[in-house]
């Protein structure tokens, strides 16, 4: 266990050096940041100056360089578009991206699984059905257009939710909460449900085919040949045979939805990572956006990592060293 | 072992059919069998794959699976029909008063839980054990299977645990609540020929022991001579002759029995080849008019093409087949 805690430790580590390489490489072509920094009227030589002082004109190896090693004592440089340290500025938006992101497959999860449940039991029930349909929609409707739509409805028609900005915050150490205040709570249900949606139908359908599957085997059918009760049968040896890959995708959308909510921020003006990354694309502001890819980076790795624990706290098969140790 | 006179039978099919409805008709899995076993009997049915065996035996336990069917007949147990009771009651008579063991003991226990915890549940559903009491028993279901350490294997998950020895926790498991009735699904087809017979032996002494009966599923006529006291054979989901074990084996009638009996090796006989059935079994859609078995049969007349034989009584046996019956009205 320990062993392969630090092997993936070593691999997370590997990961993440070749994702800050590419992020490195990528923006160094992007775009000229001299050009979006300065206005037009400014003379070629204070151009220079200033890319020399931002060591851009060093060769590209030794640029990288200097980056990972600004990056290990927790330097990101500072953003070329405001001047402020790229750490702070992510630091204060990460929040905002984490709670929107947790807030969605909370709820994708929460009632995904007891939909797929029930769909996976009870396959020919008409609610079962009206599930299916109802998640073909949820898969195939584009996050904007669910979030366009939403803010027609719930903002100008019914006025009921806001649609932009996370409302009021309380500040607890360096986070900021929307969760504590009213406002921020009536703020963060829109874009959670447009972010959570698609999660949503993917648990569910992934659940019901899952348990499709369980129940038709072998050790199902005995569970039921000792009369253990429908309830133990379902939930206790069915649903758990399921969790191993549902917890797989719920992972990896976890990952998902902190990357790539930029959509869904951006539909509702939500003040995450994901809006300010389209910013900084606008201005070619390499630090912010190499910087975001690592967070990203690390959130992917870091969520994977608990995943794979997780299978051994869930199926024991693949606690190999315990089975090696008993002559397989 | 012929039935007692007074009291019903522990475990009694009439006339039981089993149809699975298909966008291309019905068809007829199980047509019309009759069985039976006392307290305490082996009852051995034997057939080719898909002759209905291992239907019979989930519908006795209620677990035929969709869309199969009992479309008419009754099951009762001690005199009382269990066919036709709900899930939930038909659960409470599972485990407690029928158990089953079936085919593959690699896919018989759920993966994810411990040894113990699938005795332990298993038993306290139907007893009132607290789950110390529960775990003690536990230990002691697996003492009597034969488990070797068997305290340490408690805790112990499947994977862990041979095809034997997973065979052996699935004994222990039927035999959890003392049911009366075992219901064994080709217990022994899937493990190795060295472990099958110390399998077969554990599971006749248990339920000796115990006074358990057994309806054991298997296309193995060596298991069958070995351990059942009366055998059903299966074609085409009927039965075709049925009686006493030493009878229907020395003393077959059916020409398809014959040729199983002709199937099995003998040490003491130099027989060099064995003899073998040509054809195969028909489908369900294609089940022949007349005896199903007639297409195969070396002594087919006319008659068996074209009316169904019922069962009738010949010495200890009884049959279906035409051979025995003289005249239309003879069915017994």
């Amino acid at each position: 266990m320990i062993a392969f805690a630090v092997r993936r430790f070593i691999q997370a580590i590997v990961v993440l050096l070749a994702v800050s390489l590419i992020a490195f490489v990528m923006f160094k072509y992007v775009g000229d940041p001299i050009s979006q920094m300065v206005g037009p009227e400014t003379p070629i030589d204070q151009r220079e100056a200033l890319r020399e002082q931002l060591g851009l004109n060093d060769p590209v190896p030794l640029q990288f360089m200097h980056y990972l090693g600004d990056v290990v004592q927790g330097n990101f440089g500072r953003s070329f578009r405001t001047g402020l340290a790229v750490d702070r500025v992510l630091l204060e938006r990460i929040p905002a991206t984490l709670e929107l992101a947790i807030v969605a497959v909370l709820y994708a999860v929460v009632a995904g699984i007891p939909m797929g449940v029930y769909s996976g039991l009870y396959p020919d029930r008409w609610l079962s059905k009206f599930f299916q349909t109802v998640s073909l929609i949820g898969i195939s409707l584009p996050t904007f257009f669910v979030g366009v739509i939403l803010i027609y409805i719930f903002g100008p028609t019914l006025n009921l939710l806001p649609t932009f900005g996370r409302g009021e915050v309380v500040h607890i150490g360096f986070w900021s909460t929307g969760l504590l205040t009213v406002s921020g709570l009536k703020s963060i249900i829109l874009p959670a449900f447009t972010l959570g949606m698609f999660q949503l139908t993917l648990i569910m359908r992934l659940v019901r085919s899952e348990m499709l599957e369980v129940l038709r085997t072998d050790y199902i059918k005995f569970a039921r040949a000792r009369g253990l009760s429908n309830r133990a049968v379902n939930f206790g040896h069915a649903l758990k045979n399921t969790l191993v890959p549902v917890i797989t995708v719920i992972g990896l959308q976890l990952g998902q939805v902190i990357a790539f909510a930029i959509i869904t921020e951006a539909v509702f003006q939500w003040p995450g990572m994901g809006l300010l990354f389209l910013q900084a694309i606008q201005f070619a502001d390499v630090p912010v956006m190499s910087t975001y890819l690592l967070v990203v980076a690390v959130f992917f790795v870091a969520i994977n990592l608990v995943v794979d624990l997780l299978y051994y706290v869930i199926d024991p098969r693949l606690r190999l060293d315990r089975a090696v140790a008993q002559g397989g | 072992m012929a039935p007692q006179n007074d009291s019903p039978p522990l475990l009694e099919v009439r006339n039981l059919s089993i149809e699975f409805p298909t966008r291309r008709g019905t068809l007829v899995a199980v047509d019309d069998i009759s069985l039976h076993i006392d307290q305490g009997e082996v009852l051995g049915v034997v057939g080719e794959s898909g002759a209905g065996k291992s239907l019979t035996g989930n519908a006795i336990i209620g677990l035929l699976e969709h869309p199969g069917r009992i479309a008419s007949g009754e099951i009762l147990l001690n005199g009382k029909r269990i066919d036709n009771l709900s899930y939930e009651q038909m659960r409470r008579i599972r485990g407690r008063d029928i158990g089953a063991v079936f085919q593959d003991p690699l896919t018989s226990l759920n993966p994810l839980y411990t040894v113990s915890r699938q005795l332990v549940e298993t038993i306290k559903v139907h007893t009132d054990l607290d789950t110390g009491a529960a775990r003690a028993r536990a230990l002691e279901l697996l003492e009597a299977v034969g488990i070797p350490a068997a305290k340490e294997r408690l805790s112990s998950y499947p994977h862990e645990f041979s095809g034997g020895m997973r065979q052996r926790v699935v004994i222990a498991l039927a035999l959890a609540a003392e049911p009366r009735l075992i219901i064994a699904d080709e217990p022994t087809t899937a493990l190795d020929v060295s472990i099958q017979a110390q399998i077969i032996a554990l599971l006749k002494r248990l339920c000796a022991e115990r006074g358990t009966a057994v309806m054991l599923v298997t296309h193995d006529m060596g298991v069958i001579a070995e351990t059942a006291d009366r055998v059903a054979v299966m074609y085409a989901g009927r039965v075709v002759e049925t009686g006493p074990v030493a009878s229907v084996i020395q003393n077959a009638h059916h020409p398809y029995t014959s040729g199983l009996m002709g199937s099995i090796p003998h040490m003491k006989h130099g027989v060099n080849r064995l003899t073998q059935i040509d054809g195969a079994m028909p489908r369900l859609n294609a089940i022949p008019q007349g005896c199903a078995f007639n297409p195969r049969c070396e002594k087919v007349f006319d008659r068996c093409r074209k009316e169904r034989p019922e069962l009738i009584s010949i010495e200890q046996n009884e049959v279906a087949c035409w051979l025995y019956q003289s005249d239309v009205g003879g069915v017994s």
